[in-house]
């Protein structure tokens, strides 16, 4: 269970980007995560597994404060997070393997990363979750000799070594076109229903949160403005969300 | 707008003007300042000395012949005898012979001194030998003579001031190539000179980079600006290194005399140079293990600890056996190596530095240790410690570490000035320090983070943007003094110039690869170490590859002037002989010079080309 409470970023230049933020996530839900561009959707998910301080308010998973973890707490807790970025952010000169592999990093001694080793079972591991993915064959490849739907496998091959509990995805499938958001959002959904992971998913079309989401919360200019089932959204709250002159497509 | 222009225009215009008659000014001061003056370039004398150091400069020195000496005197008088003009015996016509006319006459007369049957085409001085004094002879006019195809040649001078009674002579010495070239002195000294100029800047380079490069990092902004922690772990980590230094020196002198005794055995050393590995990779194995996913029993965790420290030392007695083996080995072969005696040397003088930095190392490696372990507890004691018990353990923790950095920057400069002030060196910093430490703790709030990495950040900055203004012959003067003349002064000063400068071009690649990868790395869980060894080094690879290569372009080109200040490499050569005016030598140098730089040049483009 991952329970947010009051939750606000003020970033140095003042900007407000998160307002008194509370909602629930059960654990095995796929939650969407929508808003307008700048509403604070990427702020949210980065304070969950603090890349990005929160300035105010708690971040409760099974009961553990996230926002209170000392440095060696919270090394336990990321690892247990699997993150999945819009630009895939791989290490573009290093191979896809050892993309994948960087997984386990929170699981590694860090003596031995300084030789550059990873475990026997970490490899076999890793060569699972890429099959699973459908790159086994890119291995050996420079990361960015990929197209974007594969560097894309390729994070979500890395989140998946992580073993994680919970799987926050920011806007996975904004640059890649409908069939590859597809396939995308689909390995998302298995790794959902089968390992149980929880997903926080910060999603543009609306055609994709239905499909794929059990849940939605709704950002604008960082204050919670919905929260519920994503057939719950009909015109009125669509209007809430993304402002009076918006209108539906797709 | 238009209105506008057409106002200004006349006090732009007036700008200009004066712009430009600042211009003038400060255009004719340089001159006066430069002493720029081309009527001196015309004069007569200028041109000739011009002209004699460009031939001189346009055949260096680097092949000469055996030479063959013809030396014929003939008599002359100067100052005819009171008896009349002497009478000179006929000379033997069946050599070479010279005849002088007239045989007698006074100081600054013009006597013509002709030479008969010499080899054809040779060259060499004239010179007036006095009969009193041989050794004091006087050189006869600037050039060399030189004789035609049959081997005559007739020249003039006036007679030097040496007035004396007896029979004085005029000697020509003419010399003659015989056999095939060789190698003048002059080469060899250079070509001994210039590999040690090219191994200077590869030395300096490559120590240069291997500490440029850790520099780097902390002088990065993007990975120094989430680098916080709290009060409490700062003065606990402070406190440490001074600690950890301490005891790991002590304790590394205690492996040393442990060591000391199977020094001189051979035997010995490659026994534990074999077993040692072994052993240490065992204990590091079992100490560190690869991965953990549930959280060890403090007593694991303790035998852990103490497997490790126990590794550790038994490494440093295999660190100080392995200097002992390259010691012994390399004293055997500087003598049965023969010519590759080198190698030997090269082992012994390996084995001599790795026994001199060990304890420093053990010292840095125990520093480190202690003060990231004492970190983490301050970070704890923070975490678990109430707010008002926090607080106390800031103030007298924050005031014991402020006593102790400043009170050793005391003791520096103690040393470095020798002051002899107890109040100044010891008791002034302590309590100045203590102050600080104690004030800091008081008005920060207790469980705040202070920004350590921005710290860190601007000192490394500071001190680097400091050490890099001072060139690298500046440098190298003040290392003359410190090691002596000669090539180790010029290695050390172009390696700190190039830890500073690459220190400061590699920081500026760091701060400018994707931020992305770096985030996604620590998402993982990854802590600093690691995000730093998968999410910036394979970014900065190229751009470091590319300004090593830079800066040993560089260094081969200082490595060649940094000998006239006494660092070595064959700027020594050159400068000595330009003072002694011996321009042909100095020309094979310069040449030396031009064909190693233009190589490199080459070298490096190639390999910029093929790896980056
Ligand atoms: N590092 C930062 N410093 C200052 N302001 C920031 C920073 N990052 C984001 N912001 C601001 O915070 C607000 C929320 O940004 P955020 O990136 O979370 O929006 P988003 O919903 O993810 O938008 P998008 O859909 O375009 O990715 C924006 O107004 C943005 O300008
Ligand atoms: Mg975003």
């Amino acid at each position: 269970m991952l329970q947010i409470k009051n939750l606000t970023k003020i970033y140095d230049g003042g900007v407000k980007a998160l307002d008194n933020v509370s909602f629930d996530v059960p654990d095995g839900q796929f939650l969407a995560v929508i808003g307008l561009s700048g509403s604070g959707k990427s702020t949210l998910l980065r304070c969950i597994n603090r890349l990005i301080e929160p300035t105010d308010g708690q971040i409760l998973w099974n009961g553990e404060d996230i926002t209170k973890a000392s440095p060696e707490e919270m090394r336990r807790i990321r690892r247990k997070i699997g993150m999945v970025f819009q630009h895939f952010n791989l290490v573009h000169r290093s191979k896809v393997i050892t993309n994948v592999l960087a997984g386990r990093l929170g699981y590694i001694n860090p003596a031995w990363s300084l030789l550059n080793r990873f475990p026997k079972a970490d490899m076999e591991k890793a060569l699972k979750q890429m099959e699973r993915v459908g790159i086994a064959d890119k291995a050996d490849h420079r990361a960015d000799e990929l197209s974007g739907g594969q560097q894309q496998r390729v994070g979500i091959a890395r989140a998946l070594m992580q073993d994680p509990e919970m799987i926050l995805a920011d806007e996975p499938v904004a640059s890649l076109d409908p069939v590859l958001a597809h396939s995308i959002m689909k390995h998302l959904e298995d790794i959902n229903d089968k390992d149980g992971v929880t997903v926080l998913c910060s999603l543009h079309f609306l055609d994709l949160v239905h499909r794929y989401a059990d849940r939605v919360v709704a950002l604008n200019a960082g204050q919670l403005v919905f929260e519920g089932m994503p057939n719950e959204i009909d015109d009125k709250k669509f209007k809430e969300i993304y402002g009076r002159d918006a209108e539906r497509v797709g | 707008m238009d209105d506008k222009n057409k106002k200004a225009s006349p006090w732009k215009s007036l700008q200009f003007g004066l712009a430009i008659l600042a211009g003038l000014v400060v255009y004719a001061y340089g001159f006066q300042i430069t002493k720029v003056d081309l009527e001196d370039l015309r004069s007569e004398r200028r041109q000739e000395s011009l002209s004699r150091v460009m031939r001189a400069l346009a055949r260096p020195e680097i092949f000469e012949y055996e030479q063959q000496e013809e030396i014929i005197n003939t008599p002359v008088y100067v100052t005819c005898p009171a008896s009349g003009a002497p009478t000179i015996a006929e000379p033997d016509k069946s050599g070479p012979y010279l005849i002088a006319t007239p045989a007698c006459a006074n100081p600054g007369e013009t006597v013509q001194v002709e030479g008969f049957n010499f080899a054809p085409n040779t060259n060499g001085p004239l010179r007036f030998i006095p009969g009193s004094d041989p050794l004091n002879n006087v050189a006869l006019g600037r050039d060399n003579v030189q004789t035609d195809a049959d081997g005559h040649f007739s020249y003039e001078f006036k007679l030097p001031d040496r007035p004396s009674d007896d029979v004085q002579y005029i000697r020509a010495t003419l010399r003659q190539n015989v056999g095939a070239p060789h190698l003048t002195q002059t080469a060899r000294d250079t070509w001994e000179k210039i590999i040690e100029t090219v191994f200077l800047a590869l030395l300096a380079t490559t120590f240069g980079t291997f500490l440029a490069i850790p520099l780097s990092f902390i002088a990065a902004r993007n990975l120094m600006k989430p680098v916080k922690s709290p009060l409490a772990s700062i003065a606990l980590s402070i406190l440490g290194w001074p600690i950890g230094i301490v005891i790991g020196f002590v304790i590394v002198r205690w492996i040393e005399s442990l060591s000391s005794p199977f020094a001189g055995n051979i035997l010995i050393n490659l026994f534990a140079i074999i077993v040692i590995p072994i052993l240490v990779s065992f204990g590091l194995r079992w100490a560190l293990p690869q991965e953990e996913i549930t959280k060890p029993s403090s007593r694991l965790q303790t035998a852990r600890l103490a497997v490790l420290a126990l590794t550790v030392m038994v490494a440093f007695f295999g660190l100080f056996q392995l200097a002992s083996l390259s010691t012994n080995l390399g004293a055997i072969g500087t003598t049965a190596l023969g010519t590759f005696g080198f190698l030997g040397n090269f082992l012994f003088q390996v084995g001599d530095i790795v026994s001199i930095i060990t304890p420093a190392l053990g010292g840095i490696a125990a520093g480190a240790t202690l003060s990231s372990f004492m970190g983490r507890l301050g970070q704890r004691s923070t975490e678990k410690l109430s707010t008002a018990n926090v607080k106390i353990f800031n103030l007298v923790f924050s005031t014991l570490a402020g006593a102790t950095a400043i009170g050793l920057i005391g003791q520096l400069v103690r040393s470095l000035y020798l002051v002899n002030n107890l109040l100044y060196t010891l008791w002034g910093p302590v309590i100045t320090g203590a102050l600080l430490g104690f004030l800091l703790a008081l008005f920060t709030k207790p469980k705040d983070t202070l920004p350590t990495g921005m710290v860190i950040y601007y000192v490394t900055r500071t001190f680097l943007n400091g050490l890099r203004s001072i060139e690298a012959l500046v440098m190298a003067i003040v290392f003359v003094i410190a090691v002596g003349i000669g090539p180790f002064a010029g290695v050390m000063a172009l390696g700190l110039h190039t830890i500073v400068s690459l220190a400061k071009l590699y920081s500026e690649q760091v701060e400018s690869i994707m931020a992305g990868p770096l985030e996604a790395i620590q998402a993982t869980g990854a802590n600093r170490l690691q995000t730093i060894v998968y999410a910036v080094i394979p970014q900065i690879i190229p751009p470091y590859i590319s300004y090593t290569m830079y800066r040993w372009d560089i260094n081969v080109r200082m490595s060649t002037i940094i000998g006239f200040v006494g660092g070595g490499g064959i700027g020594f050569l050159l400068q000595q002989n330009i003072n002694l005016l011996n321009y042909r030598a100095a020309s094979a140098q310069m040449f030396a010079i031009a064909i190693v730089v233009a190589s490199m040049d080459y070298l490096s483009s190639v390999l910029r080309e093929k790896y980056v």
